[in-house]
């Protein structure tokens, strides 16, 4: 936050986003530790190296065998093949393997690392966002992996609810709200009630399966079948091709909401071409089923809203697929906009909105700020929680869209004289058989004292925390003995894993972290005297003044000096007035960069030369073969 | 039996030492949260049990509440406090979502009071006979015929627009009659709320009968539902 207003922290490339890829690096000649690459950097690696690297591991989390084996069949992941049914599945990256909340902790590390390197501090607190439909295993896995980053995760937040959060702030009115929130592997909608500063959540649903993977996966079908039939190369398995194509996807994708066209245009591994048009026509009829989807569960949130179309007072649009023309029209048919001459919200960024709304949850968990006292949201549980009953039916406990935390006291006796233990089976799922929900752990209620079949009266209460994670205790009520409880989470990591999975445990020394935010001011300092050195090789550089160019040298033989000494603070500071001068000379070198790329080009591609700065469209290189 | 609040047990504050009884959610001197306290869903709001409640002013005390207990307000607070905000919370929340809905607000009075009332949304629930209300005997039977005779048409892919009018009329039919058990529902509500206690157990009696004809309505204006809409 800063004053009012969160802001997104930029990363060492000076961009916003950091995408959820994970690379790792060839291990040294030496044999020391392999390096993990985190975002930007390491997305080279998946076409050079596709089976060092990975991505959406979003989807990934707290799933079982079955679940991730269904999911790979989209993604060119390898899962380890030593691993039985009830593990944690582990996916396999270069030589070493991990689950996915330990892929995600590096994720996570990183963002923390950006924050301490903005903040000059170590940040060891974190609100964590998860799609609104998560359910309790993927929202444990998302929590062990802030864990293992070496963060407190203080509170879980879900996306959509975030996003009001963020728009909510400058907004203190009464209304009711959808949030339609489309992301990379994810569909969510909420529908909230504002007031006085309450954000209450009526109901939310949504499919964790469903996103802009699912309309690239389409694009690179047909480009994958083209290829087959009219140049004879069977790319399907090559999983470095797959991901040029998939790179060509999304700017074919990207391309479309602004232009009516767009070109696949890829050099084949025989030399031969593909090219081929995509019009936007054609374009949306292929991904129509793919958007078609994401009216179900919006039509659903309305009824258990108790709602109709036109009681939705605004819309808020969130995820990058949102930025699509036919989403864009959908949701308008969805909610009767341009019926009632209204828009959806889109003034702030998709891709940001969510994290914006996360740092005024944790201000409020601060609870010192006078821009969010009198915030409050009011989330709700997605999925119901049941217990399987005789039969196999589902005895529901806890009903969707009830607001957290919520519990649920149910009592459980014995069928056999001198029974000491009763199983129980919870699920969470909107389906009359156990069979058919999510299996979500196996309770054991253990030291009953022996008595008659049914006298013992066992009372176990379930709460679902404001996290959405569900929490037991039994009690045996006659003998007023605490009945012990065996937790057997269906899929999930235990304490003592997790502990081990902990990245860098001195990640919170004092020292260490001194050393490492020296190493990465010195890196800094680096990159810009390089730069620097390289400038009056550029023509831009005679267009400046004397002046400027005396001001730029000084800046830099400042930092030169500093450079040597060992406080990070002063060497950022130096860093900082080297940039600052040589402010108008980047602006020349841009203006120089525009002007060459737009010869011939259009305007779109010509952003990708400027290369992968936060003003470029999107951070990828053209599709290119090696 | 409906627990009365005078004979809440006192108990001591644990941070002020002070006793008070047990059915407050703060301190009266300290003000610091207590663990949830024995009462029933009314009582967390400081009401009476009623069954017309007036729900604009219950919303209101449910956002006065949630403002003080919720667990964010208490991320920076004791171990002991963190664990009562979330209890405390919860118990509010289930109160809430009970008492705001008239049907679980009715079923949940009952069941206060000692009446056996069955589940709102229990298990599949094909039309168990021996449950029929007697008034409605002779059309439930000719209705469920229907539906069989509609599954079996439908399983072979056929069609039969007629036996579907007919069925059309019959939901709209039941739909009716269960807006009419709303109705008699709120007329209880005013005899139980405003009557001495021999006119609450008549009226107890009415409603419990009441509920069992509308889950019984409402199952079967489902199945209609759902085999039309298969």
């Amino acid at each position: 936050m800063q004053g009012d207003t969160p802001v997104v922290i930029p990363g060492v490339d000076g961009s916003s986003l950091v995408p959820s890829v994970v690379a790792l690096d060839p291990i040294p000649a030496d044999g020391g530790r392999p390096t993990v690459t985190v975002g930007n950097s390491a997305r080279k690696s998946l076409i050079e190296h596709p089976e060092r690297a990975i991505y959406s591991v979003k989807r990934l989390m707290g799933r079982g065998l079955a679940e991730i084996q269904e999911e790979l069949k989209l993604f060119p992941f390898r899962l380890a093949d030593d691993v039985e049914e009830g593990e944690v599945p582990r996916i396999g990256l270069g030589e070493l393997r991990f689950t996915a909340p330990e892929i995600s902790a590096y994720v996570l590390r990183q963002l923390k690392r950006n924050a301490e390197r903005y903040f000059g501090a170590p940040v060891t607190q974190a609100v964590i966002t998860v799609p609104a439909y998560f359910n309790d295993a993927q929202r444990q896995a998302t929590k062990d992996a802030g864990r293992m980053a070496g963060l407190d995760v203080l509170r879980l937040v879900n996306e959509p609810t975030a996003a009001a959060l963020a728009y909510g702030l400058d907004r203190a009115k009464a209304g009711t709200i959808a949030v339609y929130d489309l992301g990379g592997g994810t569909f969510d909608i909420s529908i909230l009630k504002l007031r006085d500063g309450i954000f209450e959540v009526q109901s939310t649903n949504g499919d964790t399966h469903l996103g802009g993977d699912d309309i690239d996966n389409l694009l690179i079908a047909i480009a994958l079948d083209e290829i087959h039939s009219e140049h004879g190369v069977d790319l399907r398995t090559s999983p470095g091709a797959i991901q040029v194509l998939r790179k060509a996807a999304i700017e074919a994708k990207i391309a479309l909401s602004s232009q009516s066209v767009a070109h696949f245009d890829i050099e084949l591994p025989n030399g031969d071409r593909y090219q081929r048009e995509i019009p936007r026509g054609v374009f949306e009829m292929l991904i129509e089923p793919v958007l078609e989807r994401t009216a179900g569960p919006c039509k659903q949130a309305l009824k258990d809203a108790g709602l109709t179309p036109e009681d939705i007072d605004e819309v808020v649009l969130v995820g990058g697929s949102t930025r699509i023309p036919a989403v864009r029209l959908l949701v308008d048919d969805l909610f009767l906009l341009r019926a009632r001459r209204k828009k959806p919200h889109t003034e702030l960024n998709p891709d940001e909105v969510v994290a914006l709304g996360a740092a005024v949850q944790a201000d409020i968990l601060a609870g010192a700020s006078k821009t969010t006292e009198e915030m409050l949201l009011l989330d709700v549980t997605p999925l119901s929680l049941g217990i399987e009953a005789l039969g196999g039916a589902v005895a529901r406990i806890i009903q969707r869209n009830s607001t957290i935390p919520a519990s649920a006291t149910e009592h459980f006796t014995t069928g056999v004289d001198g029974q000491t233990n009763v199983a129980i089976h919870v699920v969470q799922g909107e389906r009359e058989l156990a069979a058919d929900c999510r299996s979500l752990a196996r309770f054991d209620l253990k030291g009953i004292p022996p008595m008659s079949a049914g006298l013992p009266r066992i009372e176990v209460k379930f709460l679902i925390d404001a996290d959405g994670i569900l929490q037991v205790t039994a009690r045996e009520q006659r003998s007023g003995q605490a009945a012990q409880i065996e937790v057997k989470a269906t899929y999930g990591l235990t304490d003592e894993q997790v502990e081990s999975m902990i990245l860098d445990s001195f990640d919170h020394a004092e020292e260490d972290f001194a050393k490492r935010l020296l190493i990465e001011a010195r890196n800094e300092a680096e990159t810009i005297l390089a730069a620097v050195d390289r400038a009056p090789q550029n023509p831009a550089w005679q267009q400046l003044t004397a002046e400027e160019q005396g001001a730029i040298q000084a800046a830099r033989a400042r930092l030169e000096s500093v450079k040597q000494g060992d406080d990070p603070a002063a060497i950022r500071e130096a860093t900082l007035q080297l940039d600052q001068a040589t402010r108008r000379f980047a602006e020349l070198m841009m203006d120089a960069a525009v002007t060459t790329a737009i010869r011939g080009k259009t305007m779109d591609s010509a952003g990708e030369d400027l290369g992968d700065s936060v003003t470029a469209p999107h951070a990828m290189a053209p599709a290119e073969f090696k | 039996m409906l627990k009365v609040l005078d004979s809440a047990v006192p108990v001591a504050c644990w941070s002020c030492s002070i006793g008070h009884n047990d059915s407050t959610l703060f301190c009266p001197h300290c003000s610091k949260i207590q663990p949830p306290p024995g009462g029933d869903y009314f009582s967390v709001f400081n009401l009476e049990p009623r069954l017309n409640l007036d729900l604009p002013a219950l919303e209101q005390e449910f956002h006065r509440l949630s403002r003080k207990l919720h667990p964010d307000r208490f991320a920076r607070a004791l171990e002991n406090e963190k664990e009562w905000s979330l209890a405390d919370t919860a118990l509010l929340n289930d109160a809430y979502r009970t008492l705001k809905d008239p049907l679980r607000r009715t079923e949940y009075l009952l069941k206060l009071l000692g009446a056996e009332i069955g589940e709102e949304h229990s298990g599949k629930g094909r039309i168990d006979p021996s449950r029929v209300p007697a008034d409605l005997l002779e059309e439930v039977f000719d209705l469920n015929m229907q539906l069989e005779e509609m599954r079996m048409t439908r399983k072979v892919g056929d069609e039969d627009p007629a036996l579907e009018a007919s069925l059309a009329e019959a939901k709209a039919k039941f739909t009716g009659l269960l807006k009419a058990v709303d109705t008699d529902l709120r007329i209880e509500w005013q005899a139980w709320d405003q009557g001495d206690e021999p006119a609450r157990q008549a009226a107890q009696k009415r409603m419990v009968a009441l509920l069992d004809r509308r889950r019984y309505l409402s199952n079967l204006v489902r199945d209609v539902t759902e085999t039309l809409g298969a």
